[in-house]
């Protein structure tokens, strides 16, 4: 991972819209009045889903602002983790795993998927800029591996046909199914439940 | 006290103190990079490793707070390797560019890499590049050098109080940047130059100038304003290459001010080098001994009282003390006068000009009043002491006017004399916050002493604070906050016109020769006079003159200086004036002798025990019943300053105009985008 670039295309204003507005201000009240900034992280978080996957710098001025800290404490934060975007990843932001487990599954096989659909580089919009893919590191879900992560939801046990056809729907504005593709519950064995069967609550 | 032992010395300390403070009272040298004794602690460079007798690791010294019985350990075979891994990390990304380096010489990742370091590096993949970042016209930054001890981060955020520096990114990422790589908006930005341990903030204006050991290091005191801070005045042959500070923890602890600093460019240009005269509009070159003698002739056809003399502020006791002796003794005319406006001053008594509680007193105070004044650009490192004591004790601040950002809160009154009145006659909510406090302060500015009301304020608030004894031997709650250097020796030296009217008489144009020694900040609306203009730079005041004489800057001669709270100190002379200039005091004493032939005085001794002899002497003044006490409902109105352009060196600085040009832009576009 690098640093993240921030967008040089910078929106001029951002708001809370009203429901998430409302939503900051309870956030806040988790927190002690003298100790709000800590309210940072979920606020940046808060922005992001409200910005379409990303955070512009006039949404972490208006955060600054609202916690009474200064530009640079929320700047820290957003250019910290990597969970925040600081430049366009359209609509539908698709996260490829590609740590063992999954590279082992063919994490690979999806990523040049990705890289015939969608753009030829990371972190690029397809060319009707409503999506973008980056390889990331092990998301947690390695027994259901190879998996993608799209926007909020995981997408599991995918094959090389699967993804086309997910990417080809997200490309139309289509939202997939989430979950396991070869018809899982969770992580549970494909065909049931082979042990502890006699346990209802396993 | 808690007893410990390092290296098997038993030593007694405090508690509270760290493993690394508790050390060095043992006399344990202990590297380190991101520790600082004014700065938070931050416990990332790792350098301070010691051992700890029953600890498994060895441990952070400069984190870790002292306990009773423990058993350090500074010079074991474990300390030394750890200290050597940690060198080689932060040795692994840092540059081999030491021979371009700016920080070389007096950089601590060089020293103590020769002290604790390896001599190679074990590491063999490519170093991290790190692109320069904007930090402003002051601050160089080269910042693939940096180790990441944040000192700049935390002095910014803790003792500028503006906090514009922060660590992006993390890990090999991380990188220390400005917002967005915008200038620091601080008065105190530069320090971060002294606080980086290397070369990753440098001078931008020193750059590639000189190496530390080619520089005479002279010990001196600044007079950009009244505080008087400790400076370390680095020379080259005549020129004055650096400012650093000098730690004083009375007046201005480690830091200067960035026009203490960098003013000193300054000292270079538009200096005045041999006696000029003015003829048919334009300058001319003339010997000393031609311009002294048409001096002598202007003088003896003119009567005493068309005389006139300024003196201005940057003007040091010596100068001042032998202008009064030669206006009095020599010239016999009783209009000289040191200050640039009708400031309301009572001369009964020293404690009515100074700035009693002390520039270290503001840190126990719990409450301050601002009166007609903005400290953060009249006196900017008293400004740093009082957010130190907001940040401290919580102090609770008000101002009269709204005066913008002061890096500090403080409550807003209204800025009119009437809420003046109201305090001292015990009035308002402010009054018994006052007579509560236990060491409240009350500034008051030189912008409300110029008021018509400004006897009443000034004497009404001495007996307020007297009366609820807030005026004792122990704490004086009563301050004036000067701006000028020369300001407090003036008064010390008696320098005001007794009958206040000089001013108003070069207004009216009644003089016939005007002396203006180092004053250049006043307007004069010139038409029959004789100015004759004593001073270093050809600014406002030589631009009028009609003779002018070469003086020396306050880095060319040795000249005391009292600041604003009282305290005598002197500039040492760490350069010598340039051209055919002399220093001021022996110009002055030349007229004399050329006017009565015998000269005030027959060497600088003789000056000096004639000043003390006068200012010890007790004051009686009967000059401040000149003014009315009356009260007058007006506008208490801070007058703004041109801070990176309030005197003549910093009006010859190419670094003062350009921090003066990229404020002012800001101002215009505003720094909210």
């Amino acid at each position: 991972m690098s640093l993240k670039k921030v967008s040089k295309e910078q929106p001029d204003k951002f708001e809370f819209s009203e429901e998430n507005l409302s939503l900051a201000k309870k956030i806040i009240l988790n927190y002690p009045a003298e100790k709000k900034k800590s309210a940072v992280m979920a606020l940046l978080y808060l922005a992001q889903k409200q910005n379409h996957n990303w955070i512009p710098l006039a949404a972490m001025k208006y955060i600054a602002k609202f916690l009474d800290i200064s530009y640079i404490n929320v700047y820290e934060v957003a250019t910290f983790y990597s969970m925040y975007n600081l430049s366009p990843v359209g609509k539908y932001f698709i996260q490829i795993c590609t740590t063992t487990p999954c590279m082992i599954r063919g994490a690979y096989k999806l990523v040049d998927v990705c890289k015939k659909n969608i753009s030829e580089k990371e972190n690029e919009l397809s060319c009707k800029k409503n999506c973008s893919w980056t390889e990331v590191e092990c998301l947690g879900a390695c027994i259901n591996a190879p998996m993608a992560q799209i926007n909020q939801d995981y997408y599991e046990d995918l094959n090389v046909k699967q993804f086309e056809g997910i990417i080809k729907d997200i490309l139309k504005d289509i939202k997939p199914k989430p979950g396991s593709y070869r018809g899982r519950v969770n992580s549970e064995p494909e065909k049931n439940r082979q042990t502890l069967i006699e346990n209802k609550n396993a | 006290m808690l007893k410990v032992k390092v290296n098997d010395i038993d030593i007694e300390v405090e508690e509270g103190l760290t493993v690394l403070q508790a050390c060095e009272i043992a006399g344990a040298e202990i590297p380190r990079f991101c520790y600082h004794e004014k700065l938070s602690i931050a416990g990332n460079c790792r350098m301070c490793l010691v051992e700890i007798e029953k600890s498994k690791k060895p441990v952070a010294s400069c984190a870790m707070p002292v306990a009773d019985g423990m058993n350090i350990k500074t010079n074991t075979k474990l300390v030394e390797k750890a200290r050597k891994g940690v060198m080689e990390f932060l040795l692994a990304n840092h540059p081999l560019d030491c021979p371009v380096c700016d920080q070389g010489g007096e950089c601590d990742l060089q020293d103590q890499s020769m002290f604790y370091g390896i001599d190679k590096s074990r590491f063999k993949e490519n170093k991290r590049f790190v692109p320069e970042k904007y930090m402003g016209p002051l601050i160089k930054t080269q910042m693939t050098r940096c180790i990441h001890c944040t000192r700049c981060v935390r002095f910014a955020t803790e003792v500028a109080g503006v906090p514009e520096i922060g660590a992006i990114g993390r890990g090999e990422d991380m990188q220390i940047t400005t917002y967005l790589e915008k200038a620091m908006e601080s008065e105190l930005s530069a320090n971060v130059i002294d606080l980086c341990p290397v070369g990753a903030l440098t001078s931008k204006p020193y750059v590639f100038e000189a190496r530390p050991w080619e520089l005479k290091k002279t010990e001196s005191v600044d007079v950009m304003d009244a505080v008087g801070s400790n400076i370390r005045v680095d020379t080259y042959g005549w020129e004055v290459k650096r400012i650093l500070p000098k730690i004083n923890e009375d007046i201005n602890e480690e830091w200067i001010s960035d026009k203490t600093r960098y003013a000193c460019d300054g000292l270079k240009y538009q200096r005045l080098d041999v006696p000029y005269i003015k003829k048919e509009n334009s300058f001319k070159k003339i010997s000393w001994h031609d311009a002294l003698q048409i001096l002598k002739d202007k003088i003896n056809v003119t009567k005493p009282e068309k005389i006139a003399g300024l003196t201005g502020d940057l003007t040091n006791m010596e100068t001042l003390f032998a202008s009064k002796e030669l206006f009095h003794k020599v010239l016999k005319s009783k209009n000289l006068e040191s200050r640039e406006k009708n400031i309301y001053i009572n001369l009964n008594d020293r404690k009515n000009y100074l700035f009693n509680s002390e520039i270290k007193g503001i840190e126990k105070s719990d409450l301050i009043l601002l009166i007609g004044t903005n400290p953060r650009y009249e006196a900017t490192m008293l400004n740093a002491r009082i957010r130190k004591s907001f940040l401290k004790n919580n102090t609770e601040i008000f101002s009269l006017e709204d005066l913008g950002d002061l890096t500090y809160n403080y409550k807003v009154l209204s800025n009119t004399t009437e809420e003046v009145k109201k305090i001292i006659e015990n009035n308002c909510d402010i009054s018994s916050k006052i007579k509560n406090a236990k060491y409240p302060l009350v500034i008051f500015g030189e912008s409300a002493l110029t008021l018509n009301s400004s006897k009443y304020m000034f004497e009404g608030f001495k007996k307020f604070l007297n009366e609820n004894n807030k005026i004792t031997e122990e704490w004086n709650s009563l301050n004036i906050l000067n701006t000028n250097a020369s300001a407090v020796g003036s008064y010390d030296l008696d320098i005001v016109c007794k009958t206040n009217e000089t001013l108003e008489k070069i207004d009216k144009n009644f003089f016939e020769i005007i002396f203006l020694i180092g004053q250049d900040n006043i307007s004069i609306d010139k038409k029959n006079e004789f100015i004759v203009y004593i001073g270093s730079h050809g600014d406002k005041g030589a631009e009028i003159a009609d003779l002018v004489l070469p003086g020396a800057a306050f880095t060319e001669q040795n000249g005391y200086f009292t600041n604003l709270e009282g305290k005598l100190q002197m500039a040492f002379k760490a350069s010598y004036p340039p051209g055919e200039a002399k220093e001021d005091w022996v110009i002055i004493n030349e007229i004399s002798k050329l006017i009565d032939g015998n000269g005030l005085f027959k060497d600088k001794n003789e000056l000096l025990n004639a000043m003390n002899s006068q200012i010890n002497s007790s004051k009686k003044n009967e000059f401040s019943n000149l003014f009315k006490e009356e009260y007058i409902n007006e506008k208490i109105l801070t007058l703004p300053i041109d801070y990176y352009h309030s005197n003549v060196i910093a009006r010859s600085s190419k670094t003062m105009n350009e921090c003066r040009n990229i404020r002012s832009k800001l101002k215009k576009t505003g720094t909210e985008g």
